[in-house]
């Protein structure tokens, strides 16, 4: 059995303690979109300013576990200020690391696995072991499903 | 009712050799399992796999049609099991009245379905509690937007307890007060007796759901009041895929059929049918057959140790738990539910601190106990309590202090962790 040091990395515990860019926007300028995971009750909402194609502010604001809470700050700090180009490619290296990924309905589906290194994801390769414990993974994806909603209501 | 709260002089049970009837505490590869999670579904005493073994290595066959020995022999088993089952919960005329469903959620569906197809008209009032199971809720909330009833509440207070000062105003008019026995989440015991006999008053037909109740406590369908009564197979000892449905005979002959097939008819021609007689009304298709005699053999399972006893070992379990997780915690941990260990089942849902009950359920199974950790099927009322999730242990004849002790230490774990 994977020991609890894997999961709970302190990075993690600081992000679930000290939550970043934690609070709402108004809606608009903001655009949002909920996420929860009918599963646990977790729930989250997703704030974003956007600035042309640059994710200019980003607030979250919601309930959920330690590795759902941390992941969505973690992701906070990782997209601010980056263009969706950028976030496109953090988010597929992020669904990648997590190797078995769900969709924005919380299906399994198949990611390509991709190159990338270490350096690019940052603070993010602190849930690599998320993975190691698979009931956990949803928690850990739900706040980047969730970036993925608003953005997608966003163009439709 | 009268006869579960009766003090009485019980036999403790000997857990030792319980736990030794339990296969899946000897299959741990030499790790202990601490398993706090009866309430989801029970572990299964061996005489309850022997049972549904021996019927498929020795006489399986349909049920109710082959006139050759190995299917008598098996009509026989299926139609025995369900005589023990229906006397088990006092049952006036088992024989007639027990109808095998797949669990209690089935049953409640095929209430909710054959009363609005035969029984009630569009408006009528339906009258549940906020401490519902989703099993006991969205059947109705179906039929509400489906067929047109109405529903009502029974609120829950501070305590946990029914508020019931407004309870005639509640159930005036009422077609149908379906209620459950033991609440999933609480633990709370409502007061059902008194319940039925105000529902009748005013004109209504009283469901039970029995999912947590039957399989803990001495359970009596008249001494209830209940004219119907909904429980599951899987929490009793006994497999998945098996629940029943009590109804009293007249009512259930009241009844239009539920789903259409094999076995629930005694003609069909191409332009209609002529249902069964009772239960088979009700079972359409081949049933459940093994299930059933695996559930009438942990029926056996649980008369052998007496339903009182049962009763007294899970009060002093939470009489023990309470007791240590208060002590070792104080303020860290709220239970919720009733006070009075008298009125509760054996389930404790508690917040710990303020790490959420998904943390807590990951770090306890580092040390080998199971705990629910969630909703619990239970959305409105965990919304009622204004909490998303808690963290449920709950007993059954197999726990016993250790346990306990067990659940206590992690949580400590947890506390060190989490700081």
């Amino acid at each position: 059995m994977p020991g609890l040091e894997d999961l709970y990395r302190e990075i993690i515990l600081d992000h679930y303690r000290n939550p970043r860019n934690e609070g709402t926007f108004p809606t608009p300028p903001a655009i949002k979109a909920e996420g929860h995971n009918p599963l646990c009750g977790d729930e989250l909402t997703v704030f974003l300013i956007l600035d042309g194609d640059v994710i200019k502010d980003i607030h979250i604001t919601g309930q959920g576990c330690s590795i759902s809470r941390s992941s969505a700050s973690l992701m906070s700090v990782a997209v601010k200020g980056k263009s969706l180009k950028e976030v496109d490619h953090l988010l597929k290296i992020f669904k990648s690391m997590m190797s078995i990924s769900t969709n924005a309905s919380g299906e399994p589906e198949a990611v390509e696995p991709i190159e990338y290194s270490e350096r690019e994801l940052g603070e993010l390769i602190a849930l690599q072991g998320v993975v190691k414990f698979p009931v956990r993974i949803k928690c850990a994806t739900l706040s980047w499903n969730t970036l993925v909603q608003a953005l997608e209501d966003r163009a439709s | 009712m009268e006869r579960m709260n009766t003090p009485t002089t019980a036999t403790p049970l000997n857990v030792t050799e319980i736990r030794k009837d339990f296969p899946i505490f000897t299959h741990q590869n030499g790790k202990a399992l601490y398993f706090l999670d009866s309430a989801a579904s029970s572990q299964k005493p061996l005489s309850v796999l022997q049972a549904m073994d021996n019927y498929y290595s020795t006489t399986h066959a349909n049920v109710h049609r082959g006139v050759y020995q190995i299917a008598e022999h098996a009509t026989e088993l299926y139609e025995g099991a369900r005589v023990k089952i229906g006397r088990f919960i006092g049952a006036p005329n088992p024989a007639r009245e027990t109808i095998f469903t797949k669990n209690a959620t089935e049953s409640i569906n095929l209430l909710s379905t054959c009363l609005t197809r035969g029984r009630l008209k569009k408006g009528d009032v339906v009258v549940l509690t906020e401490m519902e199971h989703h099993a006991n809720l969205v059947p109705w909330l179906i039929a509400k937007e489906q067929f047109g009833i109405e529903l009502r509440y029974i609120k829950v207070d501070s305590e946990g307890y029914l508020a019931l000062d407004n309870i005639d105003e509640i159930l005036s008019g009422a077609k149908v007060l379906s209620v459950t026995l033991a609440s999933n989440v609480l633990g709370t015991l409502p007061p059902v007796a008194h319940l039925a006999e105000l529902a009748h008053k005013h004109g209504a037909i009283v469901i039970g759901d029995g999912a947590q109740f039957v399989p803990h406590m001495v359970t009596d369908v008249t001494d209830l009041g209940l004219d119907f009564l909904a429980f599951t197979g899987h929490k009793m000892l006994g497999p998945t895929g098996i629940g029943v449905l009590w109804g009293k005979s007249e009512l259930l002959e009241a009844l239009p059929p539920f789903m259409g097939g094999g076995d629930m008819i005694t003609d069909v021609t191409l332009d209609g049918f002529t249902p069964n007689e009772l239960p088979w009304k009700f079972e359409a298709g081949t049933p459940p057959i093994a299930e059933a005699i695996g559930l009438g053999a942990a029926v056996d399972y649980l008369q052998d140790l007496g339903m009182q006893n049962i009763r007294e070992h899970e009060i002093k379990l939470l009489s023990y738990a309470f007791e240590r997780l208060e002590s070792n915690f104080g303020k860290n941990i709220v239970i919720h539910g009733p006070r009075n260990i008298q009125d509760r089942g054996g389930v404790i849902s508690f917040d710990f601190r303020d790490i959420h009950p998904h943390d807590i359920s990951q770090i306890l199974d580092q040390s080998g106990v199971c705990v629910r950790a969630g909703h619990h099927c239970a959305k409105p009322l965990m919304r009622h309590l204004g909490i998303a999730a808690t963290a449920r242990a709950s007993f059954h004849i197999y726990n016993e202090p250790a346990d306990v002790d067990a659940l206590v230490d992690a949580l400590g774990k947890a506390q060190a962790f989490f700081g």
